[in-house]
């Protein structure tokens, strides 16, 4: 094996890494107060150094400052302003107003006055710092609310040694404390300064409101950045500019694994407004720098007119020769027999084949790709042995790691600073645009900002992995489901473990509540990298184990409903003593509420249909009901999708009515027209002409309906995408009478 | 060549002819609100108006509006910071989710608006059919659209505003 390939191997290592660091459903470590406290002062950077921790745990003033910081997470200033810093990263999941709704909440401060700041990335301070696996939500809940409880505690504290009343006879709204008793009251600006001078409460002894108690969180909150937004002001990553700044675009083998034998760097350096070309061999990992060309120009005008010029030659050896074509043709022949990895092999699915005949289907999904709004850039500046980095990534934690490891550098040399990010899907968790700007920049000894060109972006992907499902299904007499067989025939990069996302849980639904199951694998080796994409794994296997359930419900002669709440069964946690596995009644509880608001049942027209879908992922339970006309010429109408969703408590139901109508936009999106075509490791889409995102005449209508359980809330980013194809492929079914098997419908002649 | 931005005559020196006024905005004017997603008319990121008619800031070069009014997203408030009609109705409704294609949805909507102050879902469909969203804002976008609609008829402002 080459070094090149030994790279690109450990790099698909590294991105199953992140994903599965970003499902994972504990909170990082939490950080002890001392530190936490320390280091207070690197918040928004800019600011003063409000408190550090004295020897005997006590804040203290910093002589130039006055305002009261009892943790990382909110200042509140003797002249008035309450600011609150949202520590992950905004990727248009509507964290950065999340998150700060749920600290004020329970310091009782006045949104209408509250300021909102990214926080530094310092994970040191902070824990976690990371948007992926919608994971934010439940790691920091009990974090932001401890934060904004004891910054309560204190400022109570405050005023009752101020009026020299007892605690009890307190109570905080809109930022204010009051004693009704003695008709008293302080805003919490006039307590700031001496609130800081009081001891920081162990956090544990801090009372934590009720749900009853609740002003803020579940309200309809606007979110923070909407005026910036609306006016045009320069949040992103690609705004950033910086004294001095040279523009650069990096130019990679379009087959993932080429490496730059010679390039016509001098002709380039000739051209207009060119300051510098050169080569980079980089790490040859797909998440850190591949090998390139580097040129940098006064404009990005000038630096991506001089790449159109760029000629390259390109050892291939090593590089992918990828197929699709390749890849369907073998999965079609392995389709009737099982896989040579068995995942999941309870009861005797056989004995159930051999007294029934089975249902049997055949399912295929695409590559897809991430195609945010926004494309890859970092601006960052290499200077004395240190680089800053401005950067629009999901995860900031990582990426100070990667570069430091790249540069060959200290991590405490890296100075990352997060902007707001342009649509993130998943494709921003890995860093790879970050390290490529780093290495430009050590090398050319400039302040510079990559931009990748939206054709860079489609071609160097890590993309949504296709894959394909031979299913089998068996039924008793009565007409219920009690065999499930599925071989997955999907990919893989080192010949060992699936590619990152392409991987099959034996636990997947509804393999686990089934008395008989088997599930066989086989893996294709494949090099174009895979990567997390909204709801990774979900977003493909719910088409395919949703759809052919219907189908088994058909060949029954059931009603789809009453066959789906029939698989739950009674009410129970799949996962004793797991608050965020799936649980059955939480599951029957959403399928119905959906049915119900949908009108499922009821007489529809000719060509008109209802497809149901449900299906949990990311700790999230989501049951959809597409209503869906079809004509002769497999035209789609889709009338409304409803959703019903279990995500516990809602944070902010603006953001999660937002999310839920995004969800489904980009659900049908992928599931009607997206594919990445690629043929001797050539990506052969190059912009959205090419790869097509739904637009606004073709955007369904979304009802949203929401279970607020008392469960810890969980993040809403992903789990209402997966069940949108398979409600809409049966809603067709059901209007029609024809089978959709294979992602994108437009492959199989649907359009809108 | 000498353009005129939201308002004020611009010099801009040291750029190709042939460069896009998307960029000359964004590199050269330090106007970065207009956004780059495509680079080839299929996005409508970079939509700005000019002489008032939406057009795509990626693939006009920008020696070819000198002498035209161009309005940016920068333009659409007034100097004292009071937004416009359709700026105001898309932080009521909430719009945007990361917000990256807001400035071009806003520039399309505000010029429908002001050839058509009263549109149907069909008018606006097909208005703003070239502005993608990737997030899928669209649902939320057709509300503030008319939500503008009417508040521009109770005499509200859908004007762009110059800037001086
Ligand atoms: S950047 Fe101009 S239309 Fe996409
Ligand atoms: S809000 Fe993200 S692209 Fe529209």
């Amino acid at each position: 094996m080459s070094a090149i390939e030994s790279s690109i191997l450990s790099a698909d290592a590294y991105v199953q890494d992140m994903l599965r660091a970003a499902e994972a459903q504990s909170a990082i470590g939490t950080v002890s107060r001392r530190t936490f406290l320390k280091v207070t002062g690197l918040v928004g950077g800019g600011l003063v150094l409000a408190f550090y921790v004295g020897d005997k745990g006590v804040a203290l003033a910093n002589a130039k400052s006055t305002d009261f910081a009892p943790n990382a997470f909110l200042r509140i200033s003797p002249e008035g302003p309450i600011t609150l810093y949202s520590k992950a990263p905004e990727i248009g999941q509507g964290i950065k107003t999340a998150f700060p709704m749920i600290i004020a909440e329970e310091l009782d401060a006045d949104w209408a006055q509250v300021k909102v700041e990214q926080a530094a990335i310092n994970p040191a301070v902070y824990g976690r710092q990371s948007a992926g696996g919608s994971r934010s939500i439940p790691t920091s809940w009990n974090q932001l609310r401890s934060a904004g409880a004891v910054g309560r505690a204190m400022l109570v504290g405050a005023a009752a040694k101020l009026w020299n009343v007892s605690e009890a006879e307190l109570t905080t709204e809109n930022s204010t404390v009051f004693h009704k008793a003695s008709n008293r009251k302080a805003t919490y600006a006039s307590l700031a300064t001496a609130a800081a001078s009081l001891p920081v409460p162990d956090e544990k002894t801090v009372k934590l409101k009720s749900r009853s108690e609740y002003k803020l969180l579940g309200k309809r909150i606007t979110g923070v950045d909407n005026r910036a937004i609306v006016t045009g002001q320069p949040l992103f990553g690609i705004d950033q500019v910086l004294p001095g700044m040279q523009y650069a675009v990096f130019v990679k083998c379009p087959a993932v694994g080429g490496k730059v034998v010679e390039a016509n760097l001098e002709e380039i350096k000739k051209l207009p407004g060119v300051t510098q070309a050169f080569v980079l061999n980089g790490t040859g990992k797909p998440t850190e720098v591949m090998p390139g060309v580097a040129i940098l120009a006064k404009s990005t005008w000038a630096a991506f007119s001089a790449r159109q010029k760029l000629q390259v030659k390109w050892d291939e050896s090593a590089a992918s020769k990828d197929s699709w074509t390749g890849y369907v043709e073998q999965a079609k022949k392995l389709a009737a027999q099982s896989g040579p990895d068995s995942i999941r092999n309870t009861g005797d699915v056989d004995k159930v084949f051999a007294e029934s005949k089975p249902v049997e289907a055949f399912y295929t999904y695409p590559f897809i790709a991430h195609a945010p709004l926004e494309p890859m850039n970092t601006t960052a500046v290499f200077k004395d042995g240190a680089i800053e980095i401005w950067s629009p990534t999901q995860t900031p934690e990582a990426g100070l790691k990667l570069v430091s490891d790249v540069l060959g550098i200290a991590q405490d040399k890296v100075t990352l600073h997060q902007t707001r990010v342009g649509g993130g899907f998943g494709r921003r968790l890995m860093n790879d645009y970050m390290c490529e700007a780093a290495a430009i920049a050590k090398q050319a000894g400039v302040p510079v900002k990559l931009q990748w060109t939206r054709e860079d972006d489609m071609h160097h992907d890590f993309y949504r992995v296709g894959g394909f499902h031979s299913f089998k299904g068996g039924l008793d007499k009565a007409g219920k489901l009690i065999a499930w067989q599925d071989h997955f025939i999907t990919f893989t990069q080192d010949g060992q473990r699936p590619t990152s996302g392409g991987d099959l849980s034996p636990d997947e639904f509804p393999a686990q509540v089934l008395p008989n199951a088997r599930l066989t694998q086989t893996k294709l080796p494949l090099k174009i990298p895979t990567g997390p994409w909204r709801a990774p794994r979900s977003c493909s296997i719910a088409f395919a184990t949703q759809s052919f359930l219907h189908e088994c419900s058909v060949a029954a002669k059931r009603d789809h409903l009453e066959f789906l709440l029939e698989i739950m069964g009674e009410p129970r946690w799949l996962q004793q003593g797991n608050e965020f596995a799936l649980n059955t009644g939480r599951a029957a509880a959403v399928i119905k509420l959906a049915a119900e608001k949908a009108g499922w049942g009821k007489p529809l027209p000719k060509g008109r249909g209802l497809g149901l879908a449900f299906h949990f992922s990311h700790a999230g339970h989501f049951a959809e009901v597409a209503d869906v006309s079809v004509d002769a010429n497999r035209k789609l109408t889709i009338h409304r999708i409803v959703v019903a969703g279990d995500v516990g408590p809602i944070v902010n139901m603006s953001g999660a009515e937002n999310q839920t109508e995004g969800a489904v936009v980009d659900g049908f999106s992928a599931a009607l027209g997206q594919q990445i075509d690629f043929e001797n490791g050539r990506i052969k889409q190059n912009n959205f002409d090419t790869y097509s995102i739904l637009r606004m005449p073709n955007a369904p209508k979304v009802e949203s309906y929401f279970i607020e359980s008392d469960f810890t809330p969980t993040g809403i980013g992903e789990p209402a995408l997966p069940p949108v194809a398979p409600a809409i492929a049966n809603a067709i079914f059901a209007a029609t009478g024809h089978r959709v098997r294979s992602m994108p419908f437009t492959k199989e002649g649907y359009s809108v | 060549m000498r353009l005129n931005i939201n308002g004020k005559d611009v010099e801009v020196t040291d750029v190709d002819e042939t460069t896009p006024l998307l960029w000359v905005l964004r590199d050269h004017l330090g106007l970065v609100g207009t956004k780059y997603g495509c680079g080839v008319a299929q996005c409508g990121a970079c939509t700005v108006h000019i002489n008032g008619a939406p057009m795509r800031s990626c693939s006009v070069p920008a020696s070819a509006v000198a002498g035209q009014k161009v309005t940016t997203i920068e333009g659409l408030a007034s100097k004292d910071g009071k937004l416009n009609a359709v700026q105001a109705a898309w932080i009521e409704h909430d719009v945007a989710q990361c917000g990256y294609c807001q400035a071009g949805q806003i520039m399309t909507a505000t010029a429908l608006l002001k050839s058509n102050p009263k549109p149907t879902d069909a008018d606006i469909d097909a208005a703003m059919a070239g502005n993608l969203c990737r997030c899928g804002t669209y649902i939320r976008i057709r509300k503030a659209i008319h939500a503008a609609a009417a508040n521009i008829a109770k005499g509200a402002n859908g004007e762009m505003i110059s800037q001086n």
